[in-house]
């Protein structure tokens, strides 16, 4: 299994989640969106210098910073059809 | 008609709440169920940051609570829906889902369903599902979650009456559906749950599971609510410490408690929605994704910001200039005629003075210049909000708002405060994390509102550029403005900065941002509920703060001591302060008065240059250009003016909102003495730098 960090899931690239390596509020901020590990996530667009990214999660766009993103690791799943 | 009444809700109303997810439509039902009486209340003493309103076909009363992704108290949101439903102890709670997006939804569901028994769910936006191939089985629906299950779309009005009459029937016997957790977690519940029984009408399960999860902030406000102290019981503490001991054993540390709950939501939400629903192609979300592409691209998202920017500044700017031009012309007649009538009947002059060319005066005034760009400016602004361009705003803008220790959401505020820095404050609420909120609220008032464009539009015409053609003129107005504003812009991020590095030390909080698809913004709608709301606000402005204002300024100019009228003497006083910062006495006095309402800084220039007893009616600006240069005036004054028009202490009514949203003296304080420094400094500075050069 390879696990990588969401913040190396590129545009049009979908994963797994495999755990959140962030505590406290953000994590449960995560959670309460449906974050959780072996949610599906795809990545949609980033932003101009790519400090944030838009994620398509249970059916709603979430933006989520670099740096948080980087302490997610997931399994990916390829590129989308 | 509209009635703005704080009216005092008894105990004894039947409370529904509305509870819901971010975008999922709840402020759409809320104002479809109580249209446009909205009454906005207090109720046992307490100040909550929700809507309230009657329901308009029934004598329900509706509470439109903050939207939220959880119950869990970590924002003030949350804080908020919580209590409300612990300590309301509300009839129903409705349960608001958007039918595109039930599975995340339900998880908010599930939780509400454990702190109260009389929950409806209402899923929202069905005309929208329907586009995308959604098919949601209701009945399954209702018969898995054993609760009322009503489909809606506010926006076309299909399925109010069955919610209305939902809301209004009485509960059920059926139990609803209960969340069940993994078994370690369910024993130690089962455990402490007896420890908790109650006439408070809340859960036993609940409440332990809320001390296992460790949330004493609860505990702590029933006891001061309610005073009811659970945790005094020793033989409680000592379950818990048992209960806990037992968890660590089978290697359930306090934080994967906490993940257990959280998976075992989101993963039964999962099950019961994708159960109960059939999914199409979501054509929607591809057609939003490719529209984001472009607003959030590399090149184009700066564009599109800047050039919508510039286009709502011209649409304000043109449409405001012609209404303010009729209104004043309206208002200068009614003038005549009350000043005629109070003549006819011997009203002496005392009175009539005062009353007519002070407080009226100036009222007309504020009304005339302050309301037109608002009625525009605000409608638009929310046009974009339900459009669901401003998240895209904070998404492209988070980048410099990290940089400032702060967040971007912050960008919603500054757009707000575009419109008028009290609303700015005001919308400062949304940003989760209480020192980046604060940070945004010292901040917002750095950006220009509506009251202070028609001031700066008269010095850059009359100072800053040629004299142009009429036609363009209001095109370079616009693009000058918006220059300007990226400028205040380009101070706030500044400010932030170096607040977030002093006063506000902190690390940047957990931030997610969501996207909602672009929505066709109701239109019609909006423009009347804004236009309604802010017309509202102007006038309410314009009697409780300029009408004394108007009185002093009466006062001022037209009681004298030692032969000088008060405005001269103080305006004397003021001059050596003035001419340091490249200004003069009548202007910086008439910074001073425009304390109330920034429009009234330029006429109340030109009442202390003209020695008028009255304020200056609204000549044309060219003269207004020959009475400034008579007095003076240079390119350089202009420009401090306009620096301190842009840098100066926060209105009257800014100042309040912001003491009531931060409960703090000291930091209302602040945001008085930052802006007013920043203005101060500048201005001395531009004033020695050219007085080197020139």
């Amino acid at each position: 299994m390879i696990y990588k960090s969401l913040s190396s899931i590129k545009t049009g690239e979908a994963a797994r989640i495999h755990t959140l390596n962030i505590s406290g509020g953000m994590r449960q901020r995560l959670q309460d969106i449906g974050i959780i590990p072996e949610t599906k996530i795809e990545c949609l667009f980033s932003s101009a210098k790519d400090s944030i990214r838009a994620y398509r999660v249970r059916h709603s766009t979430i933006a989520i910073r670099r740096e948080d993103a980087e302490r997610i690791t997931v399994v990916p799943l390829g590129v989308r059809i | 008609m509209i009635k703005l009444m704080s009216k005092r809700i008894t105990n004894s109303d039947a409370k529904i709440a509305l509870l819901g997810n971010p975008n999922v439509g709840k402020s759409s039902i809320f104002n479809t169920l109580t249209g446009l009486s909205r009454h906005t209340g207090n109720w046992s003493g307490k100040t909550v940051d929700s809507s309230l309103g009657k329901c308009k076909h029934s004598d329900l009363l509706l509470a439109d609570l903050p939207g939220t992704y959880s119950l869990t108290p970590r924002s003030s949101e949350e804080e908020v829906a919580l209590d409300f439903l612990v300590f309301e102890n509300p009839k129903k709670t409705v349960v608001v889902c958007s039918a595109t997006c039930l599975m995340r939804n339900m998880i908010l569901l599930l939780e509400a369903m454990e702190i109260t028994q009389n929950t409806v769910l209402c899923i929202n936006m069905m005309d929208e599902a329907k586009k995308e191939g959604i098919y949601i089985d209701t009945k399954k629906l209702a018969d898995t979650l054993k609760i009322p299950v009503i489909t809606v779309s506010a926006r076309k009005g299909e399925g109010i009456k069955e919610l209305i009459s939902t809301m209004e029937s009485d509960s059920t016997k059926e139990v609803p559906y209960l969340l069940k957790y993994t078994k370690s977690v369910e024993d130690a519940i089962s455990a402490l749950a007896p420890h908790f029984s109650n006439n408070l009408h809340l859960p036993e399960r609940w409440l332990a599971l809320r001390l296992l999860s460790g949330d004493h902030r609860l505990f702590q406000k029933i006891k001061k609510e309610k005073g009811v102290d659970f945790l005094a019981s020793d033989s409680l503490s000592d379950t818990l410490l048992k209960e806990t001991e037992k968890l660590k054993e089978s290697g359930i540390s306090k934080e994967k408690f906490t993940d257990i709950i959280a998976s075992c939501r989101v993963l039964t939400a999962e099950y019961i929605s994708e159960s109960c629903q059939v999914r199409g192609n979501t054509t929607k979300a591809i057609k939003t994704e490719k529209l984001d592409r472009i607003l959030t691209g590399k090149g184009t998202s700066t564009i599109v910001m800047l050039a919508l920017l510039a286009l709502i500044f011209w649409i304000t700017l043109s449409g405001a200039n012609i209404v303010s031009a009729f209104l004043s012309e309206c208002f200068s007649l009614l003038l005549k005629h009350i000043s005629n009538l109070l003549t006819t009947l011997n009203v002496p002059e005392f009175i009539k003075s005062p009353l007519v060319d002070g407080v009226l005066h100036v009222l007309f005034r504020v009304v005339s210049v302050m309301l037109p760009p608002m009625a525009i400016f605000f409608p638009l602004f929310t046009l974009l909000e339900d459009l669901g361009y401003l998240p895209r705003v904070a998404f492209n803008l988070d980048r410099y708002f990290k940089k400032c220790s702060s967040c971007g959401k912050q960008a919603y505020s500054m757009c707000m405060g575009f419109g008028c820095n009290a609303a700015g404050v005001t919308g400062c609420r949304i940003i989760d994390s209480k020192r980046e909120r604060i940070i945004a609220i010292l901040t917002n008032c750095l950006v220009p509102c509506n009251g202070k464009f028609p001031a700066l539009t008269t010095l850059i015409t009359l100072f800053l550029i040629a004299p142009a053609n009429d036609e363009y003129k209001s095109l370079l107005g616009a693009l000058i403005l918006t220059l300007i504003v990226t400028a205040s812009v380009l101070m706030t991020f500044l400010v932030s900065k170096i607040l977030s590095v002093t006063l506000l030390k902190g690390s940047p909080s957990s931030f997610t941002l969501e996207l909602p698809p672009y929505r066709r913004p109701e239109f019609f709608k909006i423009l009347v509920r804004s236009f309604l709301d802010r017309g509202i606000f102007v006038l309410l402005r314009a009697t409780v703060v300029a009408a004394p204002c108007g009185l002093l300024v009466w006062c001022m100019s037209n009681v004298s001591i030692e032969g000088k009228t008060l405005l001269l003497h103080a305006s004397e006083f003021l001059h050596p302060v003035g001419k340091l910062m490249g200004l003069d006495g009548t202007i910086l006095l008439a910074f001073i008065l425009g304390f109330p309402a920034n429009e009234i800084v330029i006429p109340l220039i030109v009442t202390g240059y003209s020695a008028l007893g009255t304020l200056a009616p609204d000549t044309g600006l060219s003269a207004i250009g020959t009475l400034f240069r008579e007095n003076g005036w240079t390119m350089v004054t202009a420009v401090n003016v306009l620096i301190f028009m842009l840098f100066h202490w926060p209105c009257s009514t800014t100042l309040i909102t912001i003491k009531k949203e931060t409960k703090s003296t000291k930091l209302t304080v602040l945001s008085f003495v930052i802006p007013t420094l920043i203005g101060f400094t500048l201005c001395i500075l531009i004033n020695f730098v050219s007085g080197l050069f020139i």
